[in-house]
């Protein structure tokens, strides 16, 4: 239709190639954070005995879901111990926890911003919802591109790609703590910070929990599609099942994958009802 | 220096408000103003002056600026115009840390109609929440807190959390965490409205038992006018942002000032605001203790009354006597004329204060069937309740100032 071509993909290079030369020692302390971060995760999961974690899991999904969901919990992870997949398991596990630890320490601010002000809220919704409609994977080339191939761009992939669901959730869940409450807090003499961590945060809390839930699942479809740039684990097993067109094996990572998802989900489910009464 | 002095303030939502202003001086309704620039009229020129230890109730419909009125009182809504004076200081000048201080000194916080305490805290932890908010240790905090829990009846229900609590409890819970801080005002905002009838009234005797008792300075918001009139020792009743009458609930029903509150006030029950001394009649004919028979049997015919009350010479109150039992008593001992009657003759009569409400009056009137007399402290007698009075009190355009006791006895005739 027109004589010439919009170059956004030369902008964007462009602007890549300038951010990743010009800024490398920011890349870099990110990078150095986020393997210090998922290095500990792994290595405190695997320095524990199979057993021992079983058992912890066991008890800590019992604690949020109860009996019936811990028994499934136990017997898919000895499943997954059995078939061999426990260490790729507990770095997908340790890839997760990472990328959520990011996504909390950022999505909660900017949810709780987001909820004080219409104006940022304004700015920050079309930006969430370009980043959930973007399909996951165009978030592999930049993190490429910044970070090099490895866990560390699939963790922030990860984290970019999970973090809206909490920052949306937070907003929401601030935005509807009801309007007495705000008042009769403001009637005493509250001040910002009590009305925060006193208040809104107290009964946004099942919103905000139903956030980091959506989030974590999210982070662990991603931490899968992020095994394509060498982030690891399961996602390598099950692409490794691919590639090879091995059905069995990757039928096996692929169940090592919905028994962690059972299990995350389960007990972040049940984080957002611990505090009400029965 | 009044507790609480507004002067002449306005709230109009949305921007330059000064438009609406210069409609409003012109004498133009809120609505049409809302029509043509889009600004929303809160209130508009009020004034009132509040009294420490008075509860204050703000009536009106809603959309009537009644809510309005009492968030600008702590500045939950900024005032458009005008002065708020709350114990000599001008909180419309006050900076924000200014006023979150000057809310902790001055408000025991706000009551709210679906009752806005913390789902997540149990009973205990939400009576505690304003004491928290100013920062007060735990272990004292605590102390208070169940001194006040016991104070609403809620001891047992200390870790009970408000989803297990029915909604009277739930009021309750809202009460006591306003009453735990030690400030003098008190806002209710609709603080009952939410209640089904029975714990309606239960809360509001409860409520001026506890005011009769603390004393705070309260500002009650309601549509009812039953509970207004109750609970306000004055009224400001609003219509439209604009205050059309204040007073007390006596001088509002006895003199209404427009066609607006006329009609409030006609859908009243009458029987909780007049008092036996709004509608009891001067007692036209006694006997003294020292009278004889004779006199008193003559005194009777003349006045043409079934029984008379008997006093000393002080006007205290000895008792009654019926006509038909004197004159039957005369008949017998017709020698002695200064005979005085024998005590059997004397009767006690159903006695009230002034004070007493109608319908405690009209209670003791079904079951008794001698006179009932007013009589003060002293049993000194002031007035006699007269069955016509009753009724007329009930009746729409009742003034307690111009009811002549003939035309009550004439009232009386045709009902009975």
């Amino acid at each position: 239709m027109f004589p010439f071509r919009i170059p956004i993909r030369d902008w964007i290079s462009a602007a890549v190639d300038y951010l990743s030369t010009q800024f490398s020692v920011v890349f870099d302390s990110i990078s150095n954070l986020v393997l210090f971060l998922v290095d500990n995760f792994k290595d405190g999961l695997l320095t524990l005995h199979p057993l021992v974690l079983i058992v912890v899991l066991g008890l800590i999904t019992y604690r949020m879901a109860g009996w019936a969901t811990a028994g499934v919990a136990v017997a898919g992870l000895f499943i997954v111990e059995n078939i061999g997949l426990w260490v790729a398991f507990n770095e997908t596990l340790a890839l997760v926890l990472s990328a959520e630890v990011f996504v909390i320490a950022f999505g909660l601010p900017l949810g709780i911003f987001a909820a004080g002000s219409d104006r940022f809220n304004g700015i920050i919704r079309p930006l969430l919802d370009f980043m959930q409609t973007m399909p996951a994977f165009v978030y592999l080339i930049p993190a490429i591109m910044f970070f090099g191939l490895g866990l560390v761009p699939g963790v922030i992939a990860t984290f970019v790609f999970a973090i809206p669901p909490l920052i949306r959730l937070t907003n929401l869940g601030i935005r509807q703590v009801p309007k007495e409450l705000i008042e009769a807090s403001d009637a005493f003499g509250a001040t910002r910070a009590q009305k925060l961590f006193k208040v809104q945060m107290p009964v946004a809390l099942p919103t905000v929990m139903a956030g980091v839930n959506q989030s974590i699942m999210l982070g662990l479809s991603m931490v899968v599609i992020a095994a394509m740039i060498g982030a690891g684990g399961l996602g390598a097993e099950v692409l490794r099942g691919i590639q090879r067109l091995e059905v069995g094996q990757g039928f096996e990572a692929g169940l090592a994958v919905v028994i962690l998802a059972v299990i995350l989900d389960r007990i972040t489910a049940g984080f957002g009802q611990i505090k009400k009464p029965q | 220096m009044s507790k609480i002095e507004i002067k002449n303030v306005s709230k109009i939502f949305g921007p330059k408000p000064e438009r609406a202003f210069k409609m409003l001086e012109q004498g133009i309704p809120k609505n049409e103003v809302q029509a043509k620039t889009g600004l929303v009229v809160g209130v508009y020129d009020i004034s009132i002056e509040i009294e420490k230890g008075e509860v204050f109730v703000i009536m009106g419909l809603s959309g009537s600026g009644k809510s309005t009125l009492q968030r600008l009182l702590n500045r939950l809504h900024e005032p458009t115009r005008g002065e708020i004076i709350i114990d000599g200081k001008d909180i419309t000048k006050m900076d924000h840390n200014e006023l979150i201080h000057f809310r902790r000194k001055a408000f025991s916080g706000m009551v709210f109609q679906n009752f806005a305490i913390l789902p997540h805290r149990t009973v205990m932890g939400n009576v505690e929440f304003g004491l928290e908010i100013h920062g007060v240790d735990k272990e004292k905090r605590r102390k208070r807190a169940q001194e006040v829990i016991e104070i609403v009846g809620l001891q047992g229900y200390e870790n009970s959390f408000p989803s297990e609590l029915s909604g009277g409890m739930q009021q309750r819970v809202g009460l006591a965490r306003g009453l735990a801080v030690d400030a003098d005002i008190l806002l209710m905002d609709e603080a009952f409205s939410a209640l089904d009838p029975l714990i309606r009234r239960e809360m509001q005797d409860e409520l001026l038992e506890l005011q009769s008792r603390m004393k705070k300075t309260i500002v009650f918001v309601t549509h009812d006018l039953d509970e207004a009139f109750k609970l306000g020792d004055r009224i400001a009743i609003l219509k439209d942002g604009v205050m059309v009458q204040m007073g007390t609930a006596e001088e509002i029903i006895t003199n209404p000032v427009d066609d607006y509150v006329t009609a409030f006030v006609e859908g009243l029950d009458r029987t909780g605001v007049f008092t036996a001394g709004t509608i009891m009649q001067p007692v036209k004919a006694t006997a003294h203790v020292n009278d004889g028979l004779h006199t008193i049997l003559h005194r009777i015919r003349r006045a043409g009354l079934s029984s008379m009350l008997l006093v000393d010479s002080q006007r205290i109150l000895h008792g009654y006597l019926k006509a038909g039992e004197v004159a039957e008593e005369v008949k017998k001992e017709s020698v002695d004329e200064k005979k005085k009657p024998h005590h059997s003759l004397i009767h006690s009569p159903e006695t009230v204060h002034p004070d007493t409400h109608l319908t405690e009056v009209i209670n003791l009137y079904s079951e008794s069937t001698g006179p009932i007399a007013v009589v003060n402290d002293n049993n000194k007698l002031l007035g006699v309740i007269v069955r016509g009075a009753i009724i007329a009190a009930l009746s729409k355009g009742y003034k307690p100032e111009d009811n002549g006791y003939t035309e009550q006895t004439g009232t009386e005739e045709k009902v009975s």
